[in-house]
């Protein structure tokens, strides 16, 4: 079989010595991990790996020999390199050769216990170690291949991947040492580190246990008895702000627990989480700044009380065009009166209340805006449910009008049955037939009629309003689609796509390097990233998104029979 | 290396490259017939031309910079994600197969699939509105089920090479293939 030796670019210029590294029996493949320089004590290293394999749990040995000749081919040097594999014993001993000027390696083993006499091929991989190291390996199985299998057909590049990825701790010691072994790897010439990164994790703790307490405190106040009375928590949960708010104090809990990451993805999701946070504040900051300037509150305040005396006007307008004949259509006149002055009286209540409110409106107003620091999804929100509270009077006029027109749906359709002999078994919940008395028959069909012949009334109000209710379901749907948005983006996973694309990784790509005859062949391994859209869809945040509860078909059945619709389905459920 | 010339199934010209690197690896490039300037110098004059007749009928100058900018975006659009350039296949004995495309922008597309998941390569034929045509694909296999197949990836979508074209394909990599199932396995 071909043996595939995957070597670090970082140690080709490395002098000679030995090579360390795992030997995966299975894949007939050698993952060099470093090389060990001349002097050394072979009962050292022996032991240093032993205990290296102690805290890594990744089967570290001696793989071979690595010469770096700068000078003519010195023979003796060979002859040493072959001795050094009857003390370290692996089967195959690995022996790779770079001249001094030439790019092109020589690479051979030696098999002391092969039922093979044939030469087999060796492939050589240069591999970039600290950005394998690095690297998080997305494999594209699906969630269908059991955990049995899981064992052997885990991808053979995933073994590589954590080989590296495991052997952290190996890095660490750098030429700078004074141990027993002096190794060349990609951090040999001194280990890598930021100020800033290191400033942020000892700064962390403190502030993740003072973000902790003050949670704790706002938690105790939001659960006391005090909140629960009736009226202020169906208030609470018909308002999506406060849902908005209990969701982010949930993702604040997350980021402020002491508990370490345990994997990529727990680590990811409070990363992402941190920045989603930051950018939301960052965002109504800079929304709040621009509305308290230049007394744009004032104005707001200002439009706000016409802006509802007008959509009142238009209201009137509309039920004034109702009363006389719609569309051409002709109306009864005296239902038409009685629910065009019935709707018309509602407006009047209504237009007087706001008028009681306006003079306290500018300063609720300003207060209200205040909470747009706490991010830009609550200020969407309040948006959400000023309009709510504003057009809450053509709630009503939809509730009163389906109310209407259900009732005289289910009146006609049970004195349908009644006009064909059929009545309605509720306890066997079928249509039985039955015999009426004459009486019974006379006034039915009397109802009957009337019912049939005032429906195009009731349904022309009945259109009207929930097409007007529809209106407002789609702005509101609109925003709470933003607030959606901007709650799940996984900002983090984009920007480290965008920046540092090696770490998120979708696998593998080989290039052919330059090849010369007689040599092994030569391949390139790098890291090929994630596609946007996979990024997202990984690492995707969970929230309580709103999405239409009903098909489309269900819904016009509904809207067809009268029965109320709402439209989102809410709260309680997390949906990821 | 050698390159020969073929056609494909709607009859352009495109080539195919075949690169020997060792005894069990082996590059196959097939080149899709690159952008002329014929159809993009007519398809500019057209959009330009309408855009034109816009304008003269709105007496609105926001059409004509409209209709610029739309087609040069358009043009980015297509060059960096639509034409492609060539498409290759990469195999390498025991490690896997690489299927690249390079698209005409420069932009390169690369998915690697590792040999133990190849259950093999063949060539099927597809009913494409009214013609019979066919395609080379990779099998792979289903972890479960030995025998299995879980996925087929077609190759060489854009380019679409015809029958002799995809025999050479195909037997490049079947000899290669072969040596997985003659070498002896380790345990």
């Amino acid at each position: 079989m071909v043996l595939k030796v995957f070597f670090p670019s970082c140690c080709a210029s490395a002098e000679s010595g030995i090579l360390i590294g795992r030997w995966i029996s299975e894949q007939n493949s050698a993952v060099i991990l470093a090389v060990v320089h001349f002097p050394f004590i072979p009962v050292q290293v022996k032991q240093y790996l032993s205990e290296l394999q102690r805290v890594t749990k990744v089967s570290v040995s001696v793989l071979g020999s690595w010469s770096n000749s700068k000078q003519e081919k010195e023979e003796s040097l060979s002859e040493f390199l072959e001795d050094l594999g009857t003390i370290f014993s692996h089967e195959p001993w690995i022996q790779i050769g770079k001249e001094r000027d030439s790019k092109f390696w020589s690479c051979s083993t030696l098999q002391k216990h092969s039922n093979n006499p044939k030469e087999e091929e060796i492939i050589l991989i240069y591999y970039d170690q600290r950005k394998v190291m690095l690297s998080h390996l997305h494999p594209p199985s699906d969630t269908a291949s059991s955990t049995d299998h899981r064992a052997e057909d885990a991808s053979k590049l995933s073994a590589i991947f954590d080989t590296v990825a495991k052997s952290k701790i190996l890095f660490m010691t750098d030429r700078y040492d004074d141990g027993p072994i002096k190794m060349t790897h990609w951090q040999s010439d001194g280990v890598e580190a930021s100020i800033i990164v290191e400033l942020m994790k000892q700064a962390s703790v403190p502030a993740c246990m003072l973000l902790a307490f003050l949670l704790s405190l706002v938690t105790a106040v939001c659960r006391s008895r005090l909140l629960k009375f009736w009226p202020l928590s169906f208030l609470w949960s018909k308002l999506s702000t406060c849902e908005q708010l209990g969701h982010r104090l949930q993702h604040l809990q997350v980021i402020s627990s002491n508990r370490k990451a345990q994997n990529q993805t727990q680590l990811m999701r409070k990363a992402n989480i941190f920045v989603s946070l930051l950018v939301d504040v960052a965002l109504g900051m800079l929304l709040m700044s621009w509305l308290y300037r230049k007394n744009r509150i004032g104005h707001l305040a200002d439009t706000l009380i016409p802006v509802a005396d007008h959509v009142a006007e238009e209201l009137q307008d509309l039920l004034q065009w109702l009363m006389g004949a719609p569309a051409g259509l002709k109306m009864n006149r005296a239902l038409d009166q009685v629910l065009g002055r019935f709707f018309l009286y509602h407006i009047h209540l209504w237009i007087s209340y706001i008028h009681l409110m306006s003079p306290f409106i500018e300063m609720i107003l300003w207060y209200v805006g205040l909470s747009a620091c706490l991010g830009l999804t609550v200020a969407l929100c309040i948006l959400s449910d000023i309009i709510a509270l504003l057009t809450f009077h053509i709630y009503c006029f939809y509730v009163y009008g389906a109310r209407l027109y259900c009732l005289k749906i289910y009146g006609l359709s049970s004195l349908w049955r009644l006009f064909r002999g059929k009545k309605w078994n509720v306890l066997r919940q079928r249509v039985d037939s039955c015999s009426y008395d004459l009486d019974q028959l006379f006034i039915g069909t009397l109802l009957f009629t009337i019912l049939l012949f005032l429906l195009p009334t009731t349904a022309l109000y009945y259109l009207v309003f929930t097409l007007l209710r529809l209106l407002v379901v789609i702005v509101q749907g609109l925003i709470h689609l933003l607030v959606d948005l901007i709650d799940s983006l996984p900002l983090y996973s984009i920007l480290l796509r965008l920046c540092r694309s090696y770490r998120l990784a979708a696998g593998v790509k080989f290039r052919v390097l330059e090849q010369q005859d007689g040599k092994p062949l030569r391949l390139l391994m790098q890291i090929n990233p994630l596609s946007y859209s996979s990024v997202v869809q990984t690492y995707r945040l969970p929230t309580y998104s709103c999405y239409p509860k009903d098909s489309w078909i269900s819904l016009c059945k509904k809207l067809f029979l009268g029965e109320l619709i709402y439209p989102w389905k809410h709260k309680g459920e997390k949906q990821e | 290396m050698e390159e020969r010339r073929y056609r494909s199934a709607s009859g352009a010209p495109i080539a195919l490259r075949r690169r020997q690197h060792s005894a069990s690896c082996r590059e196959l490039a097939v080149r899709c017939p690159r952008l002329r300037l014929r159809s993009l110098s007519a398809a500019t004059s057209a959009a330009w031309l309408a855009a034109y007749g816009l304008f003269v009928l709105t007496e609105n100058s926001m059409v004509l910079s409209a209709a610029i900018i739309i087609t040069l975006i358009g043009l980015i659009i297509y060059l960096h994600f639509v034409k492609i350039d060539q498409e290759s296949l990469l195999v390498i004995g025991s490690l896997g197969i690489q299927v690249t495309s390079s698209y005409a922008s420069g932009k390169e597309s690369t998915t690697f699939i590792e040999m133990s998941q190849v259950q093999d390569v063949v060539i099927n034929e597809a009913i494409h509105m009214q013609k019979v045509i066919y395609y080379l694909c990779i099998l792979l296999q289903d972890p479960g089920d030995p025998q299995g197949v879980s996925e087929v990836v077609p190759l060489f979508q854009s380019s679409k090479p015809r029958l002799d074209c995809l025999i050479e394909v195909y037997k490049s990599c079947q000899e290669i293939l072969e040596q997985r199932k003659t070498a002896p396995q380790s345990s």
